[in-house]
């Protein structure tokens, strides 16, 4: 065994967990540096992807001020308020967190523990918006038809789009109802859920109400709207209608392209990920600071290096926010 | 720790720096002037470079002030920023570009 192990015999080992800090960095906090650098080349690389996608469909990107328009509690049309304020939540977690480093610095126990407290709590209501956000972003609001050349057909009324309660009259024509183990043969049921509405109902009440028109995905890219298609050619495109979509999933969804509800799962689930494991971390020194375990060591750099880690979240969220919702 | 006095004044300062950008992104995110958000300006819309813009300050303050990048030693902050801001940069470079081209040459085989 011995002989497989470098046994340090000079004292001068550089990387000893401390000892020796170069450019005046302790081995944790230049380690964090480290791996932030490599996870912001992570989501910077999900980003730039997100970017070539979106440049690729530049005449059909969703909007995003017609896609996240909900804020809980409140009913109506109403973009980018609720994003704002998760962004504000993350501000202000991050500042509540800092100013636990400073506390730290001079050794304030008390001080540190209650602003973890806030940061945990901080980091706690912005990954529950982000569920709320997932959760209205999943069922969807309206819904839309998808045709068999893979285009998303909405409904509008007046410029304003509508959802299919708003329209659709009759009943469904082709008596389907999702067929679950309950009310059939016990080891059959559909795989996939029937949706609330058919084709064919659709496509009547489309017909029967002439204040309905179609918007395509495609954008006129003069005034950045998606264009409305006539009567006509709007009956034309509904015929090719094969999907009944309501809300997202990872093949379809009612906003349009589907990499694009794929790329908001992906690039917002990794971030929110990155939200949960930094409030497990900060959890774990908050209550090493309760017991005194920093007060004990004679300092708080754990406070600082899972500090750095909060911020970089913070940071990679001051730049989705930027590419999902504004730009 | 060689810094013993406290930060908490420059702190809350950045924060409404922070905030009062956010803000006005938000504003501008809801308003959309078509003089900024219609128009070209090498390559995108004028609005969309003001948000970029906003989007890199608050990138900043969130790293030299709260990160305490400044108070780290020149070389391992280059480092740290160097390598990150040249090595993004160049893949978003890269990839814009080629997204561009995707679409210049697939679009026109989309019937609409």
């Amino acid at each position: 065994m011995e002989a497989n192990i470098a046994v340090p015999s000079d004292g001068k080992n550089t990387w000893n967990g401390g000892g020796v800090k170069p450019f005046k960095a302790s081995y944790g906090k230049m380690m964090m540096w480290f791996f932030i650098l490599s996870d912001a080349l992570t989501f910077s690389a999900f980003l730039a992807a997100y970017g070539l996608t979106r440049f690729k469909f530049i005449d059909s990107w969703p909007i995003a001020d017609e896609v996240f328009t909900h804020v809980p509690f409140i009913h109506g049309v109403y973009p980018m308020y609720y994003v704002a304020f998760m962004t504000f939540v993350l501000i202000f977690s991050s500042v509540t967190m800092v100013l636990a480093v400073d506390a730290g610095h001079q050794m304030k126990r008390n001080k540190v523990a209650w602003y973890m407290f806030a940061t945990i709590i901080g980091g706690l209501i912005f990954v529950g918006s982000q569920a709320w956000e997932w959760n209205t972003f999943i069922n969807g609001s309206y819904g839309a038809v998808k045709t068999s050349e893979g285009k998303v057909l909405q409904f509008v009324k007046d410029g304003e789009q509508i959802a299919f309660s708003d329209f659709i009259v009759g009943d469904r024509m082709d008596a389907r109802v999702t067929h679950t183990t309950k009310n059939g043969l016990w080891f059959e049921s559909d795989s996939e859920e029937v949706p609330e509405y058919s084709m064919a109902q659709v496509l009547a009440s489309y017909k029967a109400d002439p204040s309905v028109q179609i918007r395509s995905e495609r954008m006129n890219l003069d005034i950045k709207q998606k264009i409305i298609l006539s009567r006509e050619k709007g009956l034309e495109e509904l015929a090719k209608g094969d999907l009944i979509i309501q809300g997202a999933n990872l093949t379809a969804n009612e906003y349009g392209n589907t990499i694009f509800a794929n790329f908001f799962f992906f690039i917002t689930g990794f971030h929110g990920f990155h939200v949960v494991s930094g409030i497990a971390i900060n959890i774990i020194i908050f209550f090493n600071v309760l017991i005194g375990t920093y007060e004990k060591r004679g300092h708080y750099e754990m406070v600082e290096k899972v500090g750095l880690y909060w911020h970089f979240v913070d940071l990679v969220w001051v730049f989705v926010f930027t590419f999902f919702y504004l730009v | 720790m060689a810094h013993a006095q406290s930060h908490t004044k420059r702190i809350w300062n950045v924060f409404w720096i922070l905030s009062a950008i956010t803000i006005v992104e938000v504003a501008f995110g809801i308003i959309k002037p078509d003089v900024l958000h219609l128009t070209n300006f090498l390559g995108t819309s004028p609005l969309n470079w003001i948000f970029i813009i906003l989007t890199l300050a608050k990138a900043y303050g969130i790293t030299w002030a709260f990160m305490h990048m400044e108070e780290e030693k020149k070389w391992f902050r280059r480092a740290v920023v160097w390598t990150s801001v040249f090595l993004i940069s160049y893949l978003v470079a890269l990839l814009l570009i080629e997204g561009g081209y995707l679409f210049e040459t697939l679009s026109p085989l989309v019937k609409w």
